[in-house]
């Protein structure tokens, strides 16, 4: 339903663009089931030190096959960290797991390659499960967060290592 | 009450359109030809319905197919944005015995404004100057009103717009050659030979006037400036017009709202003028009865989003505002990013968007169907979106888009990216008020900033 649809205006993208300049964070991955939105500082060429926005839009409701759900959930933020690792941080407060359900193995161990789009763990806020991506490419060197703990807004969940 | 909106037009309007439509809660139905069946609006509207085959003859410019397609979806409404049938009367006439609104102005100034001869009679009528010249039937006919105009003159369709079929003749031996390719071209494109001469004014500038009428009151939102074009093709636009005098910009803001008035004008429109760059003193040109590609930028400096307006008004409401009310502020640009390599003579590059990058910030607007992965399909216009800055005086307007141009990449298309930012660094861009000769010899020159 129309109604039910929450725009991000581009008077919204500025205002998310204002929060991360006053953040330590140079990238927010928002994802809902609808929209994947990608904020980020460019870190090279011409543009480097500029905001950017980049967007990848599901199929929608009107077309077969595509998901009505509008819930809105996830959100990842990666930060360049000084060792040249990318920090992969909970970008909700909430409980932090490895794996998807108690006993089954972990999404991934130090030593995986992942991909953008790897789930590296989930943070359960609110009654929600948020999977969290690695957002970037590349081989995961160690995993600071442990499982089944509450990890604050911004905590490193896990380090990788960039391709 | 606008319930059930059709959209019948596809690229970065058809996604603007949806976005304020949907944000008013009004249930949308993406109107799209089978190419763009996977297009963002598809993707974003309440429902889709499918017009017809990828050629824009047999979809978009479909009248009977377009209004199949929105009586099957039990529209209320159709909003037909800017080009196809945006200003087509017969697309107007359709509806209305579909029991279809129409988010256009009425029959009568589509008619009025249509036809380029009478549009200049009406704004005779209602007092504002025009350029001189007149119908040319023949070559004969022709011949003997470039005799009064003078050289250089326009050859323009009577059924014209957006600079097609449009011709500048500089000597009388070009006359009859581009009669004949301005007729033929007029005929292809509007259905409608009729040409008329106008005098070429050479150091002229593209200003013009966004309207808003509810049929009874109209009022202006200040000016724009699109004096930035190649073969009549708008490149660069910005409101406002920067450099004109207070006196002769006010006269020209009136002069456009005479005109609204005097066609008792609903919905958007708007009154385009030739400014002397030297004199200002100014002519009308023509009327455009619906949204422009350039709206942004006005929308940009009043806060009030023009499409809004335009449903509001085509539900039979009366204007909210008096001009008293409307308040410009800070200044706009808008650079139409278009999927050409302007560095092979502007061919076109249609295909495959791998991923797209655009900037973001405070000030920064985009207006785009390509936000994410997406494509460009061989069979219509080759605009992939608009950069819109904004700042509190032209020269942060300026500065912001000179900063946001090198964050755009659209992966696997030639754009026109960089031709902006070579606009944006020249001098006399940065200065101001340039006229429409800025761009002859432009790409001979060498890169400057």
């Amino acid at each position: 339903m129309a109604d039910e649809r929450v725009w991000l205006t581009a008077e919204d993208v500025a205002e998310i663009v204002t929060i991360l300049e006053g953040s330590p964070f140079n990238q927010l991955d928002l994802r809902t089931t609808r929209f994947r939105l990608r904020v980020a500082r460019e870190q090279a060429g011409e543009a480097t030190g500029e905001w950017s926005q980049a967007w990848d839009w599901a199929e929608g409701a009107a077309l077969p096959g595509a998901a009505a759900s509008t819930t809105a959930v996830a959100a990842a933020v990666t930060e360049d960290t000084s060792d040249g690792l990318v920090r992969v941080a909970a970008a909700l407060p909430g409980t932090f797991y490895r794996a998807p359900q108690p006993g089954a193995p972990a999404f991934v161990e130090p030593g995986d390659t992942v991909t953008a789009e790897t789930v590296v763990g989930i943070v359960e806020t609110m009654k929600l499960m948020n999977p969290v991506y690695a957002g970037v490419a590349g081989t995961v060197d160690s995993i600071p967060a442990a499982n089944a703990v509450m990890v604050a807004a911004g905590t490193a969940l896990v380090r990788i290592r960039q391709a | 009450m606008i319930r059930r909106l059709f959209i019948a037009n596809r690229g970065e309007i058809a996604v603007r359109v949806l976005r304020t439509a949907q944000r008013l809660g009004i249930t949308t139905i993406a109107g799209v030809s089978a190419a763009d069946r996977h297009s963002l609006v598809a993707k974003l509207a309440d429902e889709v319905a499918l017009i017809g085959p990828a050629p824009s003859s047999e979809s978009y410019l479909n009248v009977a197919a377009v209004t199949a397609a929105a009586t099957a979806a039990r529209a209320d409404a159709v909003h037909p944005g800017y080009g196809f049938l945006s200003e087509n009367a017969s697309f107007a006439q359709a509806l209305a015995a579909a029991g279809i609104t129409f988010v256009g102005p009425s029959l009568e100034s589509l008619a009025a404004m249509g036809d380029k001869l009478r549009a200049r009679s009406v704004a005779m009528e209602a007092g504002l100057p025009v350029v001189p010249g007149g119908e040319a039937a023949t070559r004969e006919q022709a011949r003997e009103r470039a005799a009064i105009t003078g050289y250089p003159l326009l050859i323009k369709a009577v059924a014209g717009g957006g600079g097609r079929g449009m011709k500048r003749v500089d000597d009388p031996a070009q006359l009859e050659t581009q009669i004949d390719l301005a007729m033929s071209e007029a005929l292809a494109a509007f259905g409608d030979s009729r040409i008329y001469v106008e005098r070429f004014i050479a150091r002229g500038r593209h200003v013009e006037v966004q309207v808003l009428g509810d049929g009874q009151r109209a009022l202006h939102l200040g000016s724009r400036d699109c004096s930035i074009q190649r073969r009549f093709q708008k490149l660069v636009e910005e409101a406002p017009a920067p450099g004109i005098p207070a006196d002769r910009h006010e006269a020209l803001l009136s002069a456009a709202v005479r005109l609204a008035e005097h066609l008792g004008y609903r919905g958007a429109g708007t009154v385009e003028f030739l400014v002397d760059a030297e004199t200002f003193d100014f002519f009308f040109l023509e009327m455009n009865v619906r949204l422009q590609v350039e709206h942004p930028v006005t929308e940009a400096i009043t806060g009030i989003d023009l499409v809004e307006q335009q449903l509001l008004v085509a539900e039979g409401l009366p204007l909210g505002w008096r001009q008293d009310q409307i308040v410009l502020r800070g200044h706009a640009m808008e650079v139409r990013l278009n999927a050409e390599d302007w560095q092979q003579g502007f061919r076109p590059s249609p295909g495959q968007v791998k991923s797209a990058r655009w900037p973001a910030g405070p000030g920064v607007r985009v207006d785009s169907h390509l936000t994410g992965p997406g494509e460009v399909p061989p069979y219509y216009d080759s605009l992939a979106g608009k950069l819109i800055v904004y700042g509190a005086d032209r020269a942060a307007a300026l500065a912001r888009l000179a900063t946001a141009l090198p964050t755009i990449e659209l992966e696997g298309l030639a754009t026109t990216r960089d031709l902006h930012r070579r606009i944006a660094a020249d001098p006399r861009f940065v200065a101001g008020g340039v006229d429409t000769r800025f761009f002859d010899g432009f790409l001979e020159q060498p890169a400057r900033g």
